[in-house]
């Protein structure tokens, strides 16, 4: 070893110059896919400086199968498990919104009682989603595992229910064209209004916890704000949407399934950041509460599948059809070719939570690399609709 | 907590039918040539087929236009048609042995393939929509271009990207036109109705049987890598 100290020190490191960062030298940072904010195997390419973003390029395609190669390859009814595993949190909305599109596209009446089941289920869902969801927004903001637990307790109960009644806690597979699968007994319906009762002393006990909590406000105000003309020509939707204050919702909209007979309201942000974001999901949850309310008071015995739909050789005619609804992340829609025959020529899934993440640069530029797990946790993603 | 407020509006607006939302396009755009696609499903959803040659201005007609202010495109997706061959009946009266005939006869008209772009929009301000709008690809080889809206809407950024990826469609004025779904390297457009998966994707065969099968008729056999069979005859003896 010949060189001194000195010598080896001047070799390795070049002399760092305050003008190098002042002139936007920038650090390119690979977020994920292994990230255990990023809510799967979602990646992002952020260029930093020092620790602000100042440029972000998600990544997709590492949970991508094909989905829609793979719908139009079965029957229609084949595609009916798979879309459960879209967004594996909400089965019973992926299960709905593919129904609702394939009785548009042939024409087919769902009796009375499976039009109230379709929006218990999809409320109940909605419930759960939105709780995990907070849990998992403190979790990345550092509140580890007690928010997160807490919610989970909730969505626990609400997925007993779904297995007692689909065989199934997550991969439901309920919804048939035509009404549902089988037929829930008085004490399911009863333990399911019990359910929704005592939601709100859980929203009350969780408000408690953290709204108001100083963190909470401090990392989410002002943080990933969206105006409203970006957000819809973006095309938004969903709490976030509404996070920014523009009114539509799509269950008051379009009023598919039994949805005008219900008295909700619509919550609405005003500056579009990710405390509104989160505000949003909390008071949706208790407008959920009040439509499961109205529908176990009105939902009356009588048969949960139209006698006249075909479930085998279902052939729907000739023509296409775009049904959507109001999925807990966003606009759910399905759009279908049928050309005659028993598999769709055509089955495209419009996915809510990947059309959400077109603005996610926008909304993370100029904030901490923090800050983008906020954020990013507040659009709600899942992968496995994200990547299809 | 702050406070929040509740949306006080459910009202909304009832759409102008299609054939008015097509004469009021021809009037504004001059030379646009625009055909409505019937729907013989119950959905009775119709499209508008317009020419790529006007398809920006007309989109940005349907965005700007304060009746119709399309605002919201919903939903972006590319559809595959390929080579059709529709067959015709026609009855022809000819001169067989001196006596006048009526002869059937069947013409077969080929239509070439071509590629669709389908776009759903709705209005968010006056909650009312879909207006669907189609357009078509000259061919599914080397004129697969169409024009991008994604300057119009940003909704479209990925979709169009996605159509791209999966369907091989070049969408002309795009910001940042890549796959998306699939990893830069892949050269084939999986959505396609006459794409073949390659036997591997993987440098090496997935144990899957019939992956296994194809891969033999590329591959020389390993038996000391991939089969029991030479273990299995020493062990027997």
């Amino acid at each position: 070893m010949s060189a001194t100290i000195e010598t080896l020190e001047a070799m390795e490191r070049p002399p760092v110059s305050m003008a190098s960062r002042l002139q936007g030298e920038l650090l390119e940072v690979s977020m994920g896919p292994q990230h255990p904010s990023t809510h799967g195997v979602f990646r992002m390419n952020v260029a930093l400086e020092g620790e602000i973003v100042r440029k972000l390029k998600p990544v997709f395609g590492y949970l991508h199968r094909n989905h829609e190669k793979i719908g139009e390859n079965t029957s229609y009814l084949g595609s009916m498990p798979y879309t459960d595993r879209l967004d594996y949190f909400c089965s019973m909305t992926n299960n709905w919104a593919y129904a609702l599109s394939v009785e548009k596209l042939a024409g087919i009446e769902v009796p009375e009682r499976a039009e109230y089941l379709r929006v218990i289920l999809a409320e109940l869902t909605r419930l759960q989603n939105h709780a995990s969801l907070l849990g998992f927004l403190l979790s990345d903001m550092g509140a580890w595992g007690t928010p997160l637990m807490y919610a989970f307790r909730e969505r626990e109960k609400i997925l007993d229910l779904f297995e007692s009644l689909a065989g199934s806690r997550m991969m439901c597979d309920y919804m048939r064209f035509g009404g549902c699968r089988v037929d829930p007994s008085d004490e399911w319906l009863a333990q399911a209004k019990q359910i929704a009762e005592r939601f709100p002393k859980f929203l009350d006990e969780f408000e408690d916890l953290i709204l108001g909590n100083e963190i909470v406000i401090g990392r989410t105000q002002n943080v990933g704000k969206l105006s409203a003309e970006l957000a819809v020509n973006a095309g938004i939707t969903g709490p976030m949407l509404r996070a920014c204050g523009v009114n539509y919702d799509i269950r008051k909209v379009d009023g598919y399934g039994f949805y005008p007979r219900f008295k909700f309201r619509i919550p609405l942000g005003e500056h579009g950041d990710t405390y509104d974001r989160l505000m949003m999901r909390a008071l949706e949850m208790r407008e959920s509460v009040q439509i499961l309310k109205q529908a176990f008071a009105q939902v009356q015995p009588g048969p949960v599948m139209n006698p006249k739909a075909k479930i085998r050789a279902f052939r729907p005619p000739v023509g296409e059809a775009y049904g959507h609804i109001e999925a807990p992340k966003g606009e759910l829609g399905f759009y279908l070719i049928s050309d005659g025959s028993p598999n769709p020529y055509r089955y495209r899934v419009r996915p809510p939570s990947f059309i959400n993440l077109t603005i996610l640069e926008d909304m993370c530029l100029g904030h901490t690399v923090a800050d983008v797990m906020v954020i990013l946790g507040s659009v709600d993603i899942v992968m496995g609709e994200v990547d299809r | 907590m702050g406070s929040f407020d509740f949306a006080r509006d459910d009202s909304f607006f009832v759409m102008e039918s299609l054939d008015q939302i097509k004469s009021r396009i021809e009037a504004a755009v001059p030379g646009a040539k625009i055909e409505i696609v019937q729907n013989g499903s119950p959905s009775q959803q119709r499209s508008l087929l317009i020419d790529n040659e006007h398809a920006v201005a007309i989109a940005r007609f349907l965005r700007v236009d304060p009746a119709l202010c399309l605002d919201f495109c919903s939903n972006v997706t590319g559809i595959d048609w390929l080579d059709r061959v529709v067959k015709k009946t026609t009855k022809v009266k000819t001169l067989v042995d001196g006596q006048e005939k009526e002869i059937v006869e069947t013409t077969e008209e080929k239509i070439p393939g071509y590629l669709e772009a389908v776009y759903h929009l709705y209005s968010m301000t006056h909650k009312h929509g879909p207006v669907i709008v189609r357009m078509r690809t000259a061919d599914r080889a080397e004129g697969t271009r169409l024009p991008s809206f994604t300057p119009i809407w940003r909704s479209a950024e990925f979709q169009e990207r996605e159509i791209f990826d999966l369907y091989g469609i070049h969408f002309e004025g795009h910001p940042d036109l890549r796959r998306i779904l699939m990893w830069d390297e892949f050269e084939d457009y999986p959505m396609r109705k006459d794409y073949r998966e390659p036997d591997d994707y993987e440098w090496e065969p997935t144990p899957h049987d019939a992956v296994l099968e194809k891969a033999k008729q590329h591959y020389t056999p390993r038996p000391e890598l991939d089969g029991a069979e030479a273990i299995v005859e020493p062990l027997k003896g």
